[in-house]
């Protein structure tokens, strides 16, 4: 009788369990590992894709372990996961609060424990627990993120486990906690918090990256401050169409402030030359006064709340410049620079990114092929098998090759997408959005750096770097989804 | 269940941010990977180094096999701009014994891109060159303190005699116009610049090969590029055989020495030269490594300009030597026949006009006035040729015919010998006169053209050539210096007859007048009974200074192995310098040697010094 049931069981788990989402698992970490073998190529020993000395063959037991944590954790019964989650989280910050104290130090960075020959980095799992610790928090009955005060605590839990990597000196690990914010908007977060990081993002890039380029030929007039200034104008508008409801006022506005910005530009280029951003300040401060009159006659708190956003986003943009040019120290400072393309430094900070886009560059349309690869294999890009292992996929699969994994990536988030929506729960869902917005962060930082157009945030490629402790990481991050989503029927029997 | 999904559609969003930022980068990759070559340019500049191999030069050889010209290794001290910053220059300088001058000066022409087209900071740049074995292995011992410095193995030429300079030339690096003109040669390559050296640089020089390597990001070698699928095998230099007989070269260098001129002698059959004496000379082996600049600089300057090759490019009156191919020319219009008798009182008289000669029996005919040398006989001929309007409607017309045969027997134009700089001399036309003389003129107002003076002129060359014609009985082979190219065919420029457009008959006459010369005229002197010499003098007459002695003959009369000419600045008189010299050049070849008499007459020869050989440098004989 239990033997039947428990065939029965396993039958539903096998014709429940997304095995689409597996295969493409199972492709990334192949073609993960035919890249490591290019970029762990070692001249001085020929050809050692088997040995287990060699970081390809070192992969190879990541690989086959990981496959093994996942199918145990699709034998196992998925509900330890809820249960456990809020043990599992604080045992996690605890595990990360006492890491620097036993860590060796690698490269500056504290987050390694070794255990007999091998190191793990407590980071990389840490992701599972805030994940399972938080979806616990915003499953719970009543929670709703549009309030402030619940907004607040996710925020403050996502922040602990975020300090505690900083202070393992792994600012990049602790970024990635950031994603979080993804699963927040899908959770009933307000969308404006997303929009407006997303404008504080264009804000500090446009505006340091164009600061010193002067606009329509004008020396007086610098396109970054004009067209941020500009966009903070036209931003404002927007979310007076969006939120409120009058048309009259978002119309004049726009119209307003276009037409000074235009008169602003034509006679500083054809009368006298000075800059046009005071004539922007001047509509920006009427525009804020005028946000202000609305929301008294109209007793609606959006636009007292636009104006706040306008005030907040100039606020930020001059801020941002002062700390840049006052605050952060020189080599800083360069970084910056460098990232935004404002300097040439090939044997500097921007050393990394140029040898990477070259590397990828080289690689053409069908790539080198494999094991071809000059730049990679003679190492001219650093940090090749982990960090910039996307160079090798790049130089030795060219567009094609690259483009693929791309897609791949971006089938397997939309797919993720799509299990975590057919949740019936919401601590499945939210785990769900979490793990997939984990990854989609991961793919948009990693990738982005090494083709030069995000900062230098080292980060692993899933699936793709080495390491076993982030293949172990996204392993179990994915799986125990995967286990969950397995389940889902559940109510139903 | 739990409460309904407000924000259901939210998912939209959150798939098109993926979708955006996937699109965006394949974007960025579609630029970076396809739209642009720069990056791969870039690549194989990090990482392939393209490595020279240097293919050996080919050797020379004289005719009979004696190693003239080989290689012998030398070290290039190589930079690379890029690597070589925080080097000790003082410490370098003095390892190397220069100035920090020199020092200066180098690099900036290294780095200067008009003088040094395909300069890199990240390759290899040329130094130094050509170092020897002991000057570098000073510098192996601290080469690991010089970062950024490299070296290569390169071959120097070294020659086993001194002899023959301006037939075997010299290389030197590259200019910039021969890097121009040719994609092959880069920088700090090495190029024939003289003789044969550059007429046979092709040949000569083998093809370069290459090797790619890979190099790490510290610079580290690291294997071949595709395990040398890309690489080339360097392709040696071809050997070159020379017809010059060293023997007969360095007597004849001997011969001339302290005197200016040339000697030039041909195999009649085949047209090869045997010997090419160019007069002052010096040692070929100055003109090798480093201090080739500088002796190169010292020769240019001297006065008696040693680097000029007066065998090709020396234009000189031919002299008496000329009025061969006049009865050749008179005989074969039907202007003489061998009964034509000239008078000869003391000269030439005719309107006032005198060409002065020397006593002999008279009226003469053609063949003892060749032995003679006869000035009125060839005057006669001239004048009766240029004025005969039954067979040429004007003087032009006759005038045209005269330079047709002269041009055919292989003057007024270059023959084509396989050496650079030869010059055509100079055999006037009727539309020369015309200019000079305003269309009036007529054979007296030409008249030395007969006996080789006035405005004509011809190098050694063409002298020895004319012997070779007569010697053939009316044809001859372009003279060249290299018999044999390994595993090439020789140009059919010297392989095919050219014919004159005397016939044999008329040729006859004039090597009887030759040998008449040499058994009982102008050339007794080289009168032997080993074998039957032919000769002809030549006295020029020089404004300048001095009259030229010239001497042209060949032997044996029959079966010819020989034809030389002998030409010496300001000799004197033809049986001064021309005829004993051309006699012991013939001995030396036909006989293997010189006889114990001829050998000190040889050393009577050697001794009379025209020049001051002080002047002379560099030419240093054991």
């Amino acid at each position: 009788m239990s033997s039947a049931n428990k065939s029965n069981r396993d039958q539903s788990l096998v014709s429940n369990l997304d095995w689409f989402t597996i295969f493409i698992f199972v492709v990334l970490v192949v073609m993960g590992w035919i890249s490591i073998c290019g970029a762990s190529y070692d001249f001085d020993k020929g050809i050692t894709l088997l040995d287990f000395s060699s970081r390809s063959g070192l992969q190879m037991v990541w690989i086959f372990s990981s496959l093994l944590l996942g199918a145990f954790i699709i034998c196992v019964d998925d509900r330890w996961v809820e249960t456990l989650s809020y043990i599992i989280y604080i045992l996690f910050l605890a595990l990360l609060l006492v890491t620097p104290m036993f860590a060796k130090e690698i490269k500056g960075s504290l987050s390694w424990i070794k255990i007999g020959s091998f190191s793990i980095q407590p980071a990389e799992f840490a992701k599972f627990a805030t994940a399972i610790g938080i979806a616990k928090v915003i499953s719970t009955f009543n929670f709703d993120l549009a309030r402030w005060r619940d907004f607040v605590i996710v925020t403050v839990l996502l922040l602990l486990p975020m300090a505690l990597i900083i202070r393992q000196r792994e600012t990049g690990s602790a970024l990635v906690y950031l994603a979080f914010f993804f699963m927040f908007y899908r959770e009933g977060m307000a969308g404006s918090i997303l929009f407006s990081g997303a404008a504080a993002v264009f804000y500090f890039i446009v505006g340091i990256r164009y600061a010193d380029v002067p606009l329509w030929e004008l020396p007086q007039v610098s396109t970054g401050e004009f067209v941020v200034l500009a966009a903070i104008h036209l931003f404002s508008v927007g979310m007076m169409w969006v939120y409120t409801s009058l048309r009259k006022p978002v119309l004049q506005t726009l119209f307003f402030g276009t037409t000074a910005y235009v008169l602003a530009l034509l006679y500083a280029k054809y009368l006298i030359p000075f800059n046009a951003a005071w004539v922007q300040w001047a509509v920006l401060a009427a525009t804020i006064g005028y946000l202000f009159y609305l929301a008294v006659r109209e007793q609606l708190a959006s636009y007292a709340l636009i104006a706040l956003f306008a005030i907040g986003s100039t606020g930020f943009f001059y801020s941002v410049n002062y700390v840049l040019t006052d605050v952060l120290q020189p080599h800083q400072q360069k970084r910056v620079r460098v990232l935004l393309g404002l300097e040439d430094d090939p044997k500097g900070a921007g050393y990394n990114v140029i040898q990477a886009k070259i590397a990828i560059g080289s690689g053409g349309l069908k790539g080198k092929g494999f094991l071809n690869g000059t730049q990679t294999k003679l190492k001219y890009v650093p940090e090749q098998d982990t960090d910039f292992i996307f160079c090798t996929v790049g130089e030795e699969q060219g567009f094609v090759g690259s483009s693929m994994v791309l897609l791949i990536f971006l089938t397997l988030i939309l797919r993720l997408i799509h299990l975590a929506e057919r949740q019936p729960l919401r601590f499945g869902r939210i785990y769900g959005y979490s793990v997939l917005s984990i990854f989609l962060f991961h793919v948009l930082i990693n990738v982005g750096m090494v083709l030069g157009l995000t900062p230098v945030i080292g980060i692993p490629l899933p699936f793709f770097s080495y390491g076993g402790s982030s293949l172990w990481g996204f392993t179990i991050l994915l799986f125990v989804f995967l286990r969950i989503d397995a389940a889902r029927n559940r109510m139903q029997h | 269940m739990e409460k309904k999904y407000e924000y259901g559609k939210r998912k939209y969003v959150l798939a098109g941010i993926a979708c955006i930022i996937v699109f965006t980068y394949i974007l960025r990759l579609f630029t970076l990977q396809l739209l642009s070559d720069d990056f791969k340019k870039n690549a194989d500049s990090n990482a392939l180094l393209k490595r020279m191999l240097f293919p050996a030069r080919g050797a020379i050889t004289d005719r009979n096999g004696k190693l003239l010209v080989y290689n012998q290794p030398a070290y290039d001290i190589m930079v690379v701009m890029k690597e070589q910053i925080g080097v000790d220059t003082v410490d370098l300088c003095n390892t190397l014994g220069i100035t920090p001058e020199w020092y200066m000066r180098r690099m900036d022409e290294i780095r200067d891109r008009r003088r040094n087209p395909g300069y890199s900071p990240y390759t290899q740049q040329l130094f130094m060159s050509q170092l020897s074995a002991e000057e570098f292995s000073t510098f192996r011992e601290k080469m690991f303190d010089y970062g950024g410095f490299y070296v290569q193995k390169r071959s120097i030429r070294q020659y086993s005699y001194p002899y023959a300079a301006h037939v075997l030339g010299d290389v030197g690096e590259v200019s910039l116009r021969d890097m121009e003109g040719d994609k092959y040669y880069s920088s700090g390559d090495y190029i024939g610049k003289l003789g044969v050296e550059r007429r046979y640089e092709k040949q000569l020089r083998g093809e370069k090969g290459v090797e790619i390597l890979l190099r790490d990001f510290r610079g580290r070698i690291k294997g071949r590029y595709q395990n040398g699928k890309f690489d080339t095998a360097p392709v040696p230099g071809k050997n070159l055989t020379l017809s010059i007989d060293l023997e007969l070269q360095a007597l004849g260098e001997r011969l001339m020495t302290g005197k200016k001129g040339g000697i030039v002698a041909i195999e009649p059959s085949t047209g090869e030269i045997l010997c090419m004496v160019s007069s002052p000379t010096y040692d070929p082996g100055m003109m090798k490594g480093r201090q080739r600049g500088a002796n190169n600089r010292l020769l240019s300057d001297n006065p008696h300009k040693p680097l000029l090759n007066r065998a090709i490019m020396g234009l000189y009156p031919p002299g008496s030597t000329f009025k061969t191919t006049q009865a050749l020319t008179l005989f074969q219009e039907g202007i003489v026949t061998p009964q034509t008798m000239y008078q000869c009182s003391g000269g030439f008289h005719n309107r006032g006009l005198t060409v002065k000669c020397h006593a002999h029996p008279s009226p003469i005919s053609l063949v003892p006035s060749l032995a003679t040398s006869c000035n009125a006989y060839y005057c006669w001929g001239l004048y009766y040729m240029f004025s005969n309007r039954q067979k040429y409607s004007s003087v032009q017309e006759a005038m045209t015919r005269w330079k047709d045969y002269v041009v055919s027997m292989g003057f007024g134009y270059c023959l084509g010998v396989d050496l650079p700089g030869e010059q055509r001399g100079m055999i006037p036309n009727a539309a020369y006169y015309d200019r000079k003389y305003r269309k009036s003129w007529n054979a007296l107002t030409v008249i030395s053209i007969s006996i080789g003076q006035g405005e004509v002129s011809a190098t050694p060359l063409q002298i020895a050539n004319l012997g070779a014609t007569i010697a053939n009985r009316g044809w001859f082979i372009t003279p060249h210096v290299v018999k044999d190219i390994q595993d090439e065919e020789l140009d059919t420029l010297y392989t095919r007859r050219r014919y004159t457009m005397a016939g044999v008959a008329a040729y006859e006459h004039v090597v009887r007048g030759m040998r008449q010369a040499v058994l009982a005229g102008t050339c007794s002197l080289a009168n032997t009974s080993r074998y039957e010499v032919c000769g002809k003098t030549g006295t020029a007459q020089n404004p300048h200074g001095q009259d030229h002695s010239a001497f042209m003959g060949f032997a044996p009369m029959d079966n010819p192995r020989i034809a030389i000419c002998v030409y010496v600045e300001n000799g004197i008189w033809g049986n001064r310098y021309g005829v004993p010299i051309g006699a012991l050049m013939m001995e030396q070849y036909l006989t293997g040697g010189l006889s114990p008499e001829s050998e000190a007459t040889a050393r009577i020869y050697e001794d009379k010094h025209l020049i001051s050989v002080e002047d002379v440098i560099g030419k240093q004989k054991q």
